[in-house]
Parts: structure tokens; sequence; C-alpha cells
């Protein structure tokens, strides 16, 4: 297999029966089509980003989730993820998909067990980004805004664009280029870090 | 009209996912995390009576692959992959290792994200 293997290396020999499964920590890359989520869980994945082709239905999109495959398949809808192996008993998983409210379904499978989601937004069509925003905040799952600057949008402050998206100013918006792998990386750091704080607030709360 | 004209991949999978799954469409048994771990404990040469995409899924998985990277790595979508692993799971073939997933819970795995993610 190409790609596919799950090879965390020492770990994983002629022994599988006593492999260590690893701990695996999700982070969800959500954000409108064409934000840039194929892109930055390419540049930060040690793998070749994986695709899947999810199927759903139009007509049952209330009742459908990942889990089932009753309809039909009239449309699908692309899945990316990526892995970063921080240790070989510690791997990120990211999972990127339109944060459109008609995929949420995906979402309520995916966001099981998460750290957190990068809302990728594009300063140029913000309001992109809501349904993403809205589906995080509902759930109460940590997210990070990260703008993705193009070279032609303008670039709005960072303030501007938090008041545009009605956040609260607890959560971080950040700059990227999701084309970087330093710049994606550190995006994912602000995530990590946010759910730290709010993990020291629930406790001192 | 041409074949390709009508028969590109905005159509859609040609083929019905439960066309795939022998009819099935809900996995057997218990719920399957899309980063469980799946492992053969046989070999798929054998004489098994598998479909040729559980064959597929056998041959992958030798070491323990994630359910899915098997879907990606397969191009089928996820919800056709946990049933097929669920039907190899109820007969013997594959192993299941649970992912420990980490969320807000674990402040010490989440610094080592962070830390982790720094020095790559």
């Amino acid at each position: 297999m190409a790609y596919g293997a799950y090879d965390p290396g020492a770990a994983h020999d002629a022994g599988a029966a006593t492999a260590v499964t690893p701990v695996t920590v999700k982070i969800l890359v959500a954000g409108g089509f064409g934000a840039g989520k194929t892109t930055l869980v390419g540049s930060v994945s040690e793998i070749r980003p994986l695709r899947t082709e999810e199927t759903l239905s139009e007509r049952s999109e209330l009742v459908d989730s990942l889990y089932g495959i009753e309809q039909k398949s009239t449309t699908t809808v692309a899945m990316d993820f990526g892995r970063i192996t921080i240790r070989d008993d510690l791997v990120v998983y990211l999972f990127g998909t339109p944060g459109q409210r008609r995929f949420w379904f995906m979402w309520d499978d995916l966001s099981y067990g998460a750290l957190g989601a990068v809302v990728l937004a594009d300063e140029r069509r913000l309001a992109d980004s809501f349904p993403s925003i809205d589906y995080f905040e509902r759930n109460n799952i940590p997210f990070v805004v990260a703008v993705n600057s193009f070279d032609d949008a303008q670039h709005h402050s960072l303030d501007t664009i938090t008041q545009a998206l009605s956040l609260s100013g607890r959560v971080p918006v950040v700059r990227c280029d999701a084309r970087q792998r330093g710049s994606s990386r550190g995006v994912l750091i602000a995530l990590a870090e946010h759910a730290i704080a709010l993990h020291h607030e629930a406790q001192f709360s | 009209m041409r074949d390709e004209e009508w028969l590109d991949s905005d159509a859609g999978p040609v083929v019905r996912p439960y066309a795939l799954t022998g009819g099935q469409t809900r996995p057997s048994g218990q719920r399957l995390d899309l980063l469980d771990m799946v492992r053969a404990v046989r070999s798929a040469s054998q004489n098994l009576r598998l479909s040729p995409e559980q064959a597929s899924v056998l041959e992958r998985c030798p070491i323990p692959v994630p359910l899915v990277e098997l879907a990606a790595d397969l191009k089928l979508p996820t919800g056709v992959v946990r049933i097929l692993v669920s039907d190899l799971r109820e007969r013997g073939l594959v192993a299941i290792h649970r992912s420990k997933s980490v969320g807000l819970s674990d402040l010490k795995i989440l610094q080592e994200v962070v830390d982790g993610l720094r020095r790559l």
C-alpha cells in the first residue's frame, strides 16, 4: 500500500498483537468552499492528504449520518484528512469537510472526541464561515478562526474581523497562509493552547 | 450523447453503496470510530469466500490501519467501510484496536501536543 499504512515504527513490528494503540487527537478543519481546508490539511500532514467521498442524500439530510448508508447517494462530499505523528504513541489527525449546514450531519460524527476545530475564513467572503462558527458554538467545541490570507485580499484588522464574525473576544483569531507548513502548524498550536486555556478556566470557575 | 458526457464523477458513484455490502445499510456490533485501528488476523489469500471489497480491506491491514485510511485507500465512503469491517469482525477475520481519543479532558496530553507541534 502506497500511503495508507499506519506505520509509526518499531511499535508495530511482527508482534502486531502487542502493538501499542496510539493516543489520537482529532482536530477538525471547517470553513466554506474554497477557504483553503484542503490546502491547510495538505501543508501540515506528513502523509499525502487523503480524501474520501462521502455520500449523502439531499432529502434525508436531517437524519443522515456518516454511520449508515441507507440513502441512495445522490450527492457526494469530500472529506480530507491528514496525520501528524508527534510520538509513536501520540498522533494528531486532521479532518476537513465543508461547514455548510447541510453537511452538519458529518460533523456530529467527526466531532466526537475532538480536541477542537479550526474555522478557515477568507476575508473576502467572511459570511461563508458563519455556519461553521455557529456549529462549534452550539456544540461547545473549542475553535479558533484562521484568516487565510490570499494575496489580493483586503487586509482588515483582526479586531474588525472578530467584530464582523460576532465572535466573543475569547475566540482566537489568527492570520495564516494555509500553503505554508509553519503557518498552518501555528494555527494548530493556537488551537491547542486555546483548549488548554479553556481547560484552566473550567477548573477555576 | 456519448457515454462520457453524462457519466462523469459529478454524477456520483455508479454503484450504489449498499451493493458493495451485500445489501446491508448499518454496521453490526459495537460502534466503530473512524480512528479505530483495523488489523487482519487472517490473510485474504485463504479460501474465505470474501467479496472483492472485503478482500481488499483484509489485504490492507496486516498492521493496524485506522478505518478512515482504509476508506481513503479503497476510495470508498466511510459508511461502506464500516460495514465491511464490522462483517469481517463478526467473522473473526479482523481485530479492532479502539482509538483512545483525547478531548479536553487530558491537560497533560494537550500540552504534549503543543510542545510536539512546536518541535516539528
